[in-house]
């Protein structure tokens, strides 16, 4: 197992070398840069440097000595790599912002990261077990599995677990949405609705909480992956499959994967591989209309490694998957796999199985980039989409009722879908009413807040704010 | 000696022949017929697409005899409905004919909407019968009746590792009292031997719950030695079975298997997965008293039903078109 190289910061050239010679400050009369502040130079005696070079601007540069050489910084993977360790480096002098991305970075691990998976698929194609394998926990110790019977009279549920995971210093809070009794019943029109109403609710509550006044400890329960299960027996993919996908494909960011791959040998994995893929490419998405998350591309100053390792998770889509959480005897060595008369399939073993590329690409390469898409794509579109129905009924809302409305904020404040008209009104009013009071009584805000929150979520008739307002 | 006529004899206890007859050849003169005029046998294959529903087929009757090498594409999209297509070879085995026809059923369980997929097949079974109705009940019959009627119907279920969907529940409850059904776990190397078992346990109790008889059925055995042979058979089915044509080399020999990275899983290795207990159970025993139960039980009880409902059917000439009665 090894990680991709760390392609963190370059050495910058910075533009001041260039006028090291003539020594000239930019009009103003800035101190030497103190040698314990300067980035160290390891070996050599500072007046080697050539002519001091004093800071333009007379800005007061922070210095945040690269965490080996001060013992005060916490050790975190990311500090260990100091941007100016070159040797090449040493003679130059630098500002030292290089290390901004340590500092992000140092600060966001004193936060802890969170991400919230979503599994989707018939039951019984290794949902549950491909999760705890990915993450080396078992979050489905108390499950009941349902006979025939009873699922009957199951609907689609959508069930949370969250678990909380450390790993060197740094915290993930991890969750992960299961859709139980998808795909299930004799008839499963529309089964996918209970999925994207949950995936649009998780975005509405972001807009209110985004939209509202306290906005420091926002909850993202934004649904950041979805990692859709296609049954190794068809013949492909089945048509819920295609529908799940073309109804979800705008909401999040769908990652196929092929599940219980130890059914398949070597050659079906390839041509199974081979007819869904056409599927799930982009380039036909005028044809099928199914866009799924697509990696990032390279950039063009990447090593060669990098890119080759880029092209084949890029060609591995879907994953062929094996899930398992205990642990076998193979060749005298303990293995996580699954034992067989014929043989033990080696979960991490990356000739059987795709698994390592999955959790590779969802836990060290690409967490982040699903993150972002999920905020920079799919939130947006939501959000616009919904300031967009809200101005317009706002707009007909005004042109109907011709309320004399104090001032009236015209900014978008979220709204439930399908809620009647006169809710809306009473939202706008009470964004409204908790705007004004913000201005005159600031203290009493974060209550307001809160019951804003509570109340517009519940919707009960009975609004003690009304109350108050009347 | 005198013989009742007809060539009842009635023996008891202790009375010996005494001379030799020649009863007994009568197995011989019955096998050197049916060898002249073979014999048919009518399958039904059951299930999603993709299971190795003809795979399993091919396997079973070490021929390619499936829907899958009679020309048509594998690739070819799933039907919106249920369509019924069915195959005939005739195979021949130690001077024994067999015409077999694989009835195959592309779309079961498909669809996203799978409400009644079943009434096409059903609907076929009973037209099978309805067939061979006519036949008998014209006043110039056939010397032999041409015998489409589904002798056998195996259903094969997804290997989960759960229990069984709502689908299967329903098929099976509908059709178990129409067709002979043999439950089959399809591609069972996908499941490891605890997980198999515990998983034919909860199908054999579903199974229970709801009160579908598989074959063989226990109302049917006819006497002590059947039934103790069949609650065996009875005790290890669903059989979990994996097919496969292609041959490997294992140990120097060539077998039919399936090979991956980690393994050869051998189809007829009883230590791999049960096929070879189904086959023997298919063909070496059973195929006789399938054919039996389909003609005496299941085709009588559509005989009685339809005369029933009609007050008595009038022998007609093949011409006629009757609807059938459902």
């Amino acid at each position: 197992m090894h990680d991709p190289p760390h392609h963190g910061g370059h050495s910058h050239q910075h533009p001041l070398e260039a006028h090291g010679a003539d020594g000239e400050a930019e009009g103003l009369d800035c101190p030497h840069t103190p040698s314990y502040l300067r980035p160290p130079v390891a070996g050599r005696a500072q007046s080697d440097s050539g002519s001091d070079i004093s800071l333009p601007l007379g800005r007061s540069v922070e210095f945040e000595l690269p965490s080996p050489v001060s013992p005060s910084r916490p050790r975190s993977p990311w500090a260990l790599f100091d941007p100016y360790n070159n040797n090449e480096d040493q003679d130059k002098e630098y500002v030292g912002f290089a290390t901004l991305p340590n500092q992000v970075h140092r600060k966001s691990v004193k936060k802890g990261f969170d991400f919230t998976l979503m599994v989707a698929g018939e039951s019984g194609l290794g949902k549950s077990t491909l999760v705890n394998s990915l993450f080396l926990t078992d979050l489905y110790k108390d499950r009941k599995l349902l006979n025939a019977e009873e699922r009957i009279t199951q609907t689609v549920e959508i069930t949370k677990h969250t678990v909380d995971i450390e790993e060197k210093g740094v915290k993930l809070k991890l969750t992960i949405v299961d859709t139980p009794g998808f795909g299930d019943a004799v008839n499963n029109t529309e089964c996918w609705k209970s999925v994207a109403d949950y995936i649009d609710q998780q975005f509405e509550q972001y807009f209110r909480d985004e939209s509202g006044l306290n906005r420091k400890n926002i909850q993202d329960n934004r649904v950041h992956c979805c990692l859709y299960f296609i049954s190794p027996f068809g013949h492909g993919l089945r048509p819920l499959d295609v529908e799940f996908m073309r109804a979800l494909h705008e909401k999040v960011n769908i990652v196929p994967i092929l599940a219980k791959a130890d059914t398949l040998t070597p050659i079906e994995v390839k041509k199974k591989k081979f007819k869904v893929r056409p599927f799930l490419l982009k380039e036909e998405i005028e044809q099928y209309g199914i866009k799924i998350y697509q990696f990032p591309d390279c950039d063009s100053d990447e090593d060669e490694e990098f890119k080759q390792q880029d092209l084949e998770l890029k060609e591995s889509i879907p994953f062929a998957v094996i899930g398992s959480n205990t642990v076998v005897e193979a060749k005298g060595k303990r293995v996580r796999g699954r034992l067989y008369p014929w043989g033990i399939v080696e979960v991490e073993n990356s000739t059987h199985c795709d698994f390592i590329k999955l959790r590779n690409m969802l836990v060290r390469t690409h967490m982040q980039d699903l993150k972002d898409v999920t905020r920079e794509t799919h939130y947006e579109n939501y959000r616009a989409q919904c300031i967009q129905s809200m101005t317009r009924m706002v707009v007909k809302e005004r042109n109907r009722n011709k309320l004399t409305r104090e001032s009236g904020t015209d900014f978008p404040i979220p709204m439930v879908p399908g809620v009647a008209e006169s809710e809306t009104e009473k939202l706008i009013r009470e964004k409204d009413e908790e705007v004004r009071h913000a201005d005159r009584a600031p203290d009493s805000v974060p209550d307001r807040e809160h019951e804003s929150h509570q109340s517009s979520e519940q919707q009960e008739p009975s609004d003690p704010r009304d109350d108050r307002e009347r | 000696i005198s013989h009742g006529h007809g060539g009842s004899h009635s023996s008891s206890g202790g009375s010996t022949l005494l001379g030799y007859i020649g009863i007994d050849t009568i197995i011989e003169q019955m096998r050197k017929k049916t060898m002249k005029t073979g014999f048919d046998f009518n399958i039904m294959v059951v299930g999603p697409s993709g299971l190795g529903k003809s795979t399993l087929v091919n396997t079973l009757f070490k021929s390619q005899v499936s829907r899958k090498s009679a020309g048509w594409a594998r690739d070819e999209k799933i039907p919106k409905t249920v369509e019924i297509k069915s195959v005939s070879h005739v195979i021949e085995e130690g001077g024994v004919k067999m015409k077999l026809t694989i009835v195959d059923t592309p779309g079961f369980g498909d669809q996203i909407n799978n409400d009644n997929c079943w009434e096409p097949i059903s609907k076929y079974i009973n037209e099978q019968f309805e067939k061979f109705l006519k036949e008998e009940v014209n006043i110039t019959r056939k010397k032999r009746i041409p015998d489409t009627r589904v002798h056998c119907c195996l259903y094969f279920i997804p290997p989960t590792g759960h229990c069984l969907r709502q689908l299967d529940v329903e098929f099976m409850r509908r059709l178990s009292h129409s067709v002979n059904i043999i439950p089959v776990i399809a591609k069972s190397d996908t499941m490891t031997i605890e997980e198999r078992q515990e998983f034919k346990q909860r199908v054999r109790k579903e199974l229970e719950n709801n009160g579908i008889e598989f074959y063989p059925q226990k109302e049917f055995d006819d006497d002590m030695e059947d039934k103790s042979d069949n609650d065996k058979i009875r005790e290890t089915m669903p059989f979990a079975v994996v097919g496969s044509d292609k041959e490997h080399q294992v140990n120097g020999k060539r077998v039919l298997g399936r090979k991956t990275a980690w393994g050869i899983i051998e189809v007829e290795n009883p230590n791999h997965c049960e096929f070879a207990q189904l086959r023997d159970f298919l063909i070496r025993s059973h195929l006789q008293d399938l054919k039996e139960v389909t003609h005496n039980i299941h085709y009588e009880t559509y005989r009685a039903k339809r005369l029933n409902d009609n007050g008595g059917l009038h022998p007609i000439s093949s011409n006629d078109t009757q609807e059938s009665n459902l």
